[in-house]
């Protein structure tokens, strides 16, 4: 092979090679190129993303660690804190959907414990193409199950998450874990190396060829060769990770350790490298040292191997035996595997001789690429919608019964209760409501937490997709009465190397980012997962965006379900805006995906989901949610089959929004509102009145009440005929009761 | 009254047990797989979870722990034990409960919760139910479907050792089985977790009820 074969092998491009040989003075030998290789990817080094990602606000009042660590970290009050971030395992889970997303899970378990937190919960962004093609379905199957596998057992609960469906994800689906950990501010751990002689520490598994080149896979489109790249996939045992969290758990409250960082993508390589440059020291390897799985290995393997369930861990020399004996009390592999020293090199050392030695600040900080903003020329043809073209329902009830058993809208029931939701105990609001509520053992506090995206909004409209989807996480956690205090994010587009791909990336987080501002909503972590392309093309620009919220009174919290005969429901924040422009009504009724979805006001936005969340708070209000995917109508249907309670709209509630428009299906199922459900005693409906003022705008659109959902002329069904329609199971037979049209 | 919690490697509804131990106003004693030791414990929790990763058959390698030695003294002299999910496949797998506990028929992990009917309320856990009441509980498993040979199940019903039955069966168990105990009535074994229902910030404190049972029991 040449040499410019070899480094093209790696990923690495003939400008980055002779980056290389200029900062390095000399050529580089194939390990030291293969550690360039895998932190210079876009997985690892951010190359494309970088100049952007610096665009989003990252401080706060809260904030105790932004973007830079394994997670971000904020502040909650009573000396606690919560890490934070959401991580991609789009690539891996392409191909080997089962491992792929349980070592997702795993991944960002470990990147929580790094900071010294106990991982209390964990969420799902899912993505995948139409259920009708048997691949998508089996890809669904088993990244359910791989997420089920690895989190059930374990122990830490999966609380929430979110999934669609669209033919853009076929054969690239969307697989993003979040995980939320708690811990006293006090104990907080950084990633930083310090003191020389100080010894490094490997604690976990043994170290196999697993995962060798994951970092440079994940960064490449995927093709049909991608399925011969199995092996580039790692294998997750969640019984080792469990052992893993409990163990370092100990080590930190006994503390034994310097510092601590988790083993992810280009696994030794990366940590190593990592927490040498934050602490401006060098750190030595001996690839000799580390335990392995299998004999032959090559010090470049040991070095780039991602084998799961391993931590690596700084120690004072006087601490080393105590260490290693609390590890093996947990029944895991231990071992010395070098040391922190002056030089700031990652040098690697085998048999006692340097294999490679490479400046640790050069491996950390890869070329960034700043690439022309060109609007691609698709927007102006998908933004046109004609609504004259888009004919009303003729049969309003058969129109709701079709978008409430869609996949996209449908109950998450059939995946939620694969995953367990319980364990630990600290679960106050369950899967199926618009965010999970958490408790704090001990305390009164809860936090909130929601994972969202927008991908067809975002398609169609990047820059208001990005914000959307800020907005939409702002209102999910408002309506369960928790206050949004930061944000992580997961950016899934396509290449950047294409002209769409990057103005994607540009545009939505241009969007993002101001609205992450208005909302004052920091982002403190996050991760980038680019080239997410298949030979039929790229999937929706997809940013995924987990937001924490606090609640002071853990016990004041909303849930969407209808909870007493004769509440009246009422709808808080204007109507006028609607649209079904980008809708889900759009694409499950008339198979269209267009328009241009109203670009969200803000600030409006931001007053009445303060509002309602107030309302919350207060303890004035207990049913709440928020107008989203299929409008109005499907909102109120989700209220009233949460709580078995039908509900019967008064006549002319309907006007408030077709006033302007002059058509039912806009108001009934046309999005982009920013709207909020309530449902409060009617002896209340006066005081609800008073507390919402004059400056937003509200209407009384029904009663609780019966088994039936009633408006007007247009809509009579009854409960159970509703709920065999929303409680389908996903994983049943293909398409379910929906008819393809 | 000591109520000890065994702590098998990958045992992971430890910490939830040991804090509804304190919840009651017992003393939560952890009992650690290594340490052939009980402590002194007056009644002993086997808590949920995939011991050893259940990598084999869910309990069947947590069952030869050096706990399990006194503690299997500890339940055929007649102390109180309470297997609940991994802990009641655990205690299957060493014989001290017949039966074993099956794949469930739908092939899928399943967390929710069920009404259980209380069919005995003669044993150290069940003393505060009433007979025939009906309680909702959480359930989390992939292998809870009960599983015994025609003689077994009929010995089971006939002397009274179905403790819990599911009212809606979830996972394909025989006779709709959700908890028995032994002959001794002493050592009970439930798919279902007591302690997450413990706390009324979870929305409810069902799980007490079987919880407290074995504290009036020591009472007496």
């Amino acid at each position: 092979m040449s040499l410019k074969e070899t480094y093209g092998s790696l990923g690495l491009s003939d400008f980055e090679y002779d980056r290389i040989l200029e900062l390095l003075g000399r050529p580089p030998n194939y390990l030291e190129l293969s550690l360039f290789s895998v932190m210079w990817s876009e997985h690892c080094g951010y190359k494309n993303s970088r100049p952007l990602l610096g665009r989003f606000p990252n401080d706060g009042a809260r904030v105790l660690q932004g973007p830079g660590e394994n997670a971000g970290v904020v502040e909650v009050g009573g000396g606690w804190a919560l890490a934070f971030k959401v991580e991609s395992h789009n690539h891996p889970s392409a191909v080997e959907p089962y491992e792929g997303a349980a070592t997702g899970v795993g991944g960002i378990i470990r990147d929580i414990l790094a900071m010294g937190a106990r991982p209390v919960a964990l969420l799902d962004s899912l993505r995948f193409g139409p259920l009708e093609e048997e691949r998508n379905r089996y890809l669904m199957g088993e990244v359910v199950r791989g997420i089920g596998g690895y989190g059930n057992a374990v122990g830490v609960p999966t609380v929430g998450g979110e999934v669609e469906f669209a033919a853009a994800y076929s054969g690239n689906p969307l697989v993003n874990a979040m995980c939320v950990g708690l811990i006293r501010t006090e104990d907080l751990v950084r990633s930083r190396a310090t003191g020389e002689g100080n010894l490094v520490v490997l604690i976990g598994s043994k170290t196999g060829r697993d995962g060798i080149h994951g970092a440079t896979f994940a960064s490449d489109e995927l093709t049909e060769e991608s399925e011969s790249r199995r092996s580039n996939v790692q294998v997750g045992d969640p019984f080792c990770e469990k052992m893993v969290i409990e163990c370092c758990l100990e080590l930190l409250r006994n503390e034994l350790l310097v510092s601590l960082q988790d083993l992810g993508a280009a696994g030794i390589t990366s940590s190593a490298s990592e927490m040498a440059a934050k602490g401006g020291v060098g750190i030595e390897i001996e690839t000799d040292k580390v335990p392995l799985r299998e004999s032959g290995m090559e010090p470049y393997e040991v070095m780039i191997s991602e084998s799961q369930e391993r931590m690596l861990a700084v120690v004072e020399p006087g601490k080393a035996e105590e260490t290693l004996r609390i590890v093996r009390r947990y029944g895991l592999v231990g071992s010395v595997v070098g040391r922190v020293s002056g030089h700031g090199d990652l040098r690697v050392i085998h048999d006692e001789e340097v294999v490679g030695s490479v400046p640790a600040e050069l491996l950390t900080d890869a070329p960034t690429y700043e690439r022309d903003v060109v609007r691609p020329g698709y927007l102006d043809e998908v933004q046109m919608l004609d609504l004259e073209a888009v004919p009303e329902p003729e049969d309003y009830n058969a129109a709701l019964l079709r978008m409430l058993s869609h996949p996209n809208l449908c109950s998450r029931r059939s995946i939620f209760e694969q995953y367990d939701h319980e364990v630990g105990t600290d679960t106050v609001v369950s899967p199926g409501a618009d965010a999970a509520v958490m408790r704090i053992k001990g305390t009164g506090l809860g936090f909130a937490i929601s994972t969202d995206g927008r991908g067809r909004h975002c398609y169609l409209d990047p820059k208001g997709g990005g914000a959307a989807t800020v907005a939409e996480a702002y209102r999910n956690l408002s309506c369960v009465g928790a206050e949004p205090v930061a944000a992580t994010d997961c950016l899934n587009f396509g290449s950047p190397e294409k002209k769409e791909g990057y103005y994607h990336l540009a545009a939505c987080v241009e969007g993002m980012a101001g609205a992450c501002e208005v909302f004052g909503t920091p982002v403190v972590s996050g991760n980038v997962s680019l080239y997410n392309e298949t030979e039929s093309g790229a999937v929706y620009p997809t940013p995924v965006v987990g937001m924490v919220g606090l609640l002071e009174d853990v016990r004041r919290h909303a849930t969407p379900a209808f909870k007493r005969e004769r509440d009246v429901v009422v709808v808080i924040g204007s109507g006028a805006r609607v649209s079904l422009a980008g809708s889900d009504y759009l694409e499950i009724v008339h198979g269209r995906v267009a328009g241009r979805p109203p670009e969200p006001d803000l600030e409006a936005e931001k007053k009445v989901a303060d509002l309602v969340r107030e309302l919350v708070r207060s303890g004035f209000v207990d049913t709440a949610h928020d107008v989203s995917g299929g409008g109005e109508i499907c909102a109120v249907a989700e209220m009233a089959l949460a709580g078995g309670l039908g509900i019967e709209y008064e006549e002319g509630a309907l006007e408030r929004t077709t006033a302007p428009q002059g058509r039912a299906d806009i108001a009934l199922f046309g999005e982009g509102s920013g709207a909020f459900i309530v449902a409060v005693p009617e002896e209340r409906w006066g005081d609800l009145q008073e507390a919402v003022g004059g400056d937003v705008a509200y209407g009384r659109i029904g009663t609780v009440g019966g088994e039936r959902i009633r408006v007007g002329d247009l809509i009579d069904v009854s409960l159970p005929e509703l709920r065999t329609a929303y409680e389908r199971d996903l994983f049943g037979a293909p398409g379910g009761a929906e008819v393809a049209h | 009254m000591r109520i000890g919690v065994t702590i098998f490697p990958g045992s992971n509804c430890d910490r939830d047990a040991l804090h509804a131990i304190e919840r009651i106003g017992a003393e939560p004693v952890e009992l650690w797989h290594a340490d052939a030791d009980l402590k002194r414990a007056d009644a002993v929790l086997v808590p949920g979870g995939f011991s050893y990763g259940d990598y084999l058959r869910p309990g069947a390698i947590a069952r030869f722990a050096r706990v399990m030695e006194p503690l299997e003294d500890f339940a055929r002299s007649g102390g109180p034990v309470l297997g609940v999910c991994n802990g009641f496949q655990v205690l299957t797998e060493a014989h001290l409960l017949p039966g074993a506990l099956l794949r469930n028929t739908g092939m899928r992990f399943v967390c929710k919760r069920v009404r259980v009917r209380v069919e005995a309320t003669d044993t150290p856990w069940t003393a505060l139910c009433d007979p025939g009441e009906e309680l909702t509980l959480p359930i989390a498993h992939n292998e809870g479907n009960y599983f015994a040979d025609p003689g077994t199940l009929a010995r089971l019903e006939d002397e009274g050792r179905v403790v819990l039955r599911y009212l809606e069966n979830p996972n394909g168990s025989a006779n709709d089985v959700a908890g028995i105990c032994n002959e001794g009535r002493n050592v009970v074994g439930v798919m279902p977790h007591p302690e997450r229902v413990s706390d009324p910030a979870l929305g409810s404190e069902e799980g007490l009820k079987i919880l407290r049972s074995v504290l009036a029991g020591a009472r007496v």
